[in-house]
């Protein structure tokens, strides 16, 4: 429990946007002040998700919450992201999702057949990723104290045999796999949005990366060290952290890391590094140098996963951060994203 | 300071002759042409979007000239290398400081 | 990508290092400013330092608009966001730039209507909109962007649309490059000329650099071929003894500018007697202003605006660092006090200003290189 003498280093006043983008303010707010209080002293790297044991079996725990604009876009909507993102945040933490409890935060006014069609998106998402949907609760708030609908979906599973997942076990070598292209999901959003008056034809990712999760397992499990689905703040952001918890530096080569054309023109349009744009439906992999070569063959060989890349390695230096180099030998560091993406013009 | 890209006219606005629609690889914008209205862009055309404005038409006899110019850095470079020693050194530089004679395509 | 990829080639990007070596005087340190933020941007994006000799030098600019805007203009701006009915429209440039009470994003997260645009007529755009409501485009930029809010307001006039107004902070380019070359410890070998700026100006206002400073200027373009094939340029004028205004980006820039885009400005426009720059301080027509004639739609003119003055935190050393005598590494506070999550300096604000630039992509890196290279 917490005591008095917890030692809580958040500073800032209040709660910005930010704080909830998941870049660097949002781990001050969770390791400067959800952590000291909740979890004590002690707590190793915040993961994807929990792994507890009760009665001697060890199971995985996570909950996320999942509040977008607009509520359905190309490719996918609130319901399906609900689904996938729990499922693969338990499937990169070395998990097969067994049963989500989903917890729905409404808005007086929504119309029913919006949140038909929620319910129904995610009971085919949770077909499609072999998952229950064991029990639930509704809270409605008052029109105008909240956006439509939120949804919060909480996950157990069972952990993958033959492979342990941990930061502490990457090292100087290991080999960096992304299981596909970036940045579809979040570019979607933007678009979607309208504000910009972009168009393209360009679908969000979301989707369940267990398959991919498994068939990495099954033919490379010891070689897997560490594995992320990089949401919020990207690819950047997955790999800043990765980089802080063991301590190492990562290296990436830019032109391994697969980007679709208009995503890569969107960024263009609107300054963007494709590095720090959301995905819901891909995941980075640390693999032993040995068995990376492998691991990449079953990633491509499995559905879905054709346009896996190996983008990069582990090194010693430059410790704690990530660098981008390019085909003609210039380099650059990326740093975790502060904040949302915003599109500039200078 | 200002960030701008090219982007190809795909068809202009019936309704109003200063917009177009102008694709950036596969991402499509209404982009406003009052800036080029002295010599208005057709499709097929590409510009250089700037705040959802076109700034500027973009040359491609231009463009491949510079090409040319880069391409032939270094091989005028390793050509300077073979004469070297027969005093030739300075007669390359210039001519490669001159602006490069337009080839046509 | 047309236009863009081929000018990222690796091969001519390594053949156009090589002609920098060769080109450079071992004997001879030569200090290149880039005056443009979209230069000092790709420079670090695509690692181009990396390839010059240490002996070429590259200084940053003061070509960033979002840098050089002080805080109390930001105040002003966000003052009037708190009337009822108002929506503050402005670049997502600016959004996380702080006001003495927080960014535009903290006031929209407090509930103010703050709303991102790519574009000054999609701030027109929500005029037409939202008839109930004020919208005010915040204009930030150089000659690149200042012809775009023109005829935004040219339209706004025509349409008659009464709901929408500008809070203008359009700068020009030659004062400040005027105040840097005035400073007495600057000493710099030639100018890398903002390309994009260029379109509008063209080239003949780089004249008296040449001219009057005997000093080279290559108007250039932002892809990694066209800042190197610049700094060949300028390594030749600078081997030849000459100083003359040349044109890298003659694909983008007429020599003489966009004639169009220059009658718009003139007919919104006038020059301001004096702007403040952050981190330069007061520099004498610098800046725009809207003309009488369009007050209607200038926010300046029609609200009170209480004309905030904000002055730099004094330990901040910005203007040296936009000068060039410093760079981003030895002011006092960088990295410690003033990061881009929580700027105190103007270079620190935008992704674009030096000190945000060299903190997010050179920060460590000498250890980082040495790592690559292995």
């Amino acid at each position: 429990m917490a005591t008095p003498a917890t030692k809580i280093r958040f500073r800032e006043p209040q709660i910005e946007m930010a704080h909830g983008a998941g870049g660097k303010a949002s781990r001050r707010l969770v390791e400067g002040l959800f952590a000291p209080i909740l979890f004590g002293a002690g707590q190793g790297p915040l993961g994807d998700a929990a792994h507890i044991q009760i009665n001697g079996t060890r199971i995985a725990m996570t909950t996320d919450s999942f509040v977008v604009k607009p509520l359905r876009f190309p490719g996918g909507s609130i319901g399906e992201l609900a689904i996938n993102g729990t499922v693969n945040d338990l499937a990169v933490s070395g998990a097969k999702a067994e049963a989500l409890v989903v917890t729905f935060v409404l808005e007086a006014g929504l119309p029913t057949d919006i949140l038909e069609a929620e319910v129904r998106a995610m009971a085919d998402a949770a077909e499609k990723a072999g998952v229950v949907i064991a029990g639930g609760d509704t809270k409605v708030v008052e029109h105008g104290k909240a956006d439509h609908m939120y949804v919060t979906t909480t996950g157990i599973g069972r952990l993958l045999s033959g492979v342990e997942i941990s930061p502490g076990s990457v090292r100087p070598g290991d080999k960096v796999l992304l299981s596909g292209p970036i940045g579809d999901h979040g570019i979607t959003i933007l678009l979607a949005r309208g504000d910009l008056d972009l168009e393209a034809d360009l679908r969000s990712d979301t989707r369940s990366v267990l398959p991919l999760v498994q068939a990495l397992v099954r033919e490379a499990g010891k070689g897997v060290r560490w594995m992320r689905d990089p949401t919020r703040g990207g690819v950047a952001t997955s790999l800043n952290e990765l980089a802080r918890d063991c301590g190492h530096g990562i290296v990436i080569c830019e032109e391994k890391i697969p980007v679709r054309d208009s995503v890569r023109g969107a960024c263009e349009l609107l300054g963007l590094d494709p590095l720090h744009i959301a995905n819901e439906g891909q995941f980075l992999a640390i693999v032993s140098a040995e068995l990376a070569d492998t691991a990449l063959r079953a990633l491509r060989a499995t559905p879905g996963g054709e346009e896996a890349e190996m983008i990069g390695q582990i090194c010693e230096q430059p410790a704690g951060a990530v660098l981008v180099t390019t085909l003609y030998g210039g380099t650059r560091l990326v740093d975790m994203l502060v904040g949302d993406p915003l599109p500039r013009i200078c | 300071m200002c960030l701008a890209i090219p982007g190809k006219v795909i068809e202009l606005d019936s309704q109003n002759a200063l917009q177009a629609i102008v694709d950036v690889v596969g991402v499509r914008r209404k982009v406003d042409l009052g800036l080029l209205q002295d010599a208005p862009p057709v499709p097929g055309d590409w510009v250089l979007i700037h705040v959802g404005f076109a700034m500027s038409k973009i040359s491609e006899a231009d463009a491949a000239d510079q090409m040319r110019t880069l391409t032939m850095l270094g091989e005028a470079e390793a050509a300077m290398q073979e004469v070297r020693g027969y005093g030739l050194e300075n007669k390359q530089n210039e001519q490669q400081d001159q602006s490069v004679p337009r080839l046509k395509q | 990508m047309k236009f863009v990829d081929e000018f990222r080639s690796p091969r001519l990007i390594s053949r156009t290092g090589e002609e920098i070596r060769r080109l450079a005087d071992p004997n001879r340190h030569y200090r290149i400013m880039e005056v443009c933020g979209g230069h000092t941007h790709a420079i670090y994006r695509f690692g181009l330092k990396d390839l010059l000799p240490s002996n070429v030098e590259l200084i940053h600019g003061p070509g960033c608009p979002v840098c050089v805007l002080p805080m109390g203009r930001i105040d002003d701006g966000l003052s009037l966001a708190a009337e009822p009915n108002f929506i503050f429209a402005a670049f997502g440039d600016m959004m996380r730039v702080p006001g003495t009470h927080g960014s535009p994003l903290e006031y929209k997260a407090r509930g103010m209507d703050v709303r991102i645009v790519y574009s000054p007529t999609d701030a027109l755009k929500l005029a037409r909109s939202n008839p109930e409501k004020h919208v005010m485009f915040f204009a930030i930029g150089f000659e690149t962007t200042a012809p775009s809010t023109a005829l935004t307001l040219v339209r706004a006039k025509a349409e008659g649309l009464r709901n929408f107004s500008v809070f203008c902070n359009h700068v020009t380019i030659i004062p400040a490059i005027r105040a840097i070359l005035d400073s007495p410890d600057m000493r710099l070998d030639g100018f890398v000329g903002p390309g994009h700026v260029s379109t509008v100006i063209g080239c003949r206002p780089y004249d008296w650099i040449a001219k009057d400073e005997g000093k080279p200027v290559v108007v250039s373009g932002f892809e990694p071929l066209d800042i190197l094939q610049s700094i060949v340029m300028l390594l030749r004028q600078l081997r030849k003894g000459e100083a003359k205004v040349e044109n890298q980006y003659k694909r983008v820039v007429p020599w003489e500018g966009n004639r169009a885009a220059l009658r718009a400005m003139a007919e919104v426009f006038e020059l301001r007697p004096y702007f403040e720059w952050r981190g330069l301080g007061f520099i004498s027509q610098s800046a725009l202003k809207i003309r009488a004639s369009y007050a209607a739609w200038d926010s300046e003119q029609r609200f009170s605006v209480p004309g905030v003055r904000v002055t730099d935190p004094k330990a901040a050393q910005c203007g040296e660092v936009l000068k060039g005598v410093l760079k981003p590494a030895q002011c006092k506070l960088f990295g410690r006090e003033c990061t881009p999550e929580q700027p105190v300096g103007a270079l620190m604000v935008s992704s674009e200003g030096s000190c945000a630039a060299y903190f997010n992509y050179e920060h460590r890196k000498p250890i980082a290189i040495a790592a690559a290279a292995n």
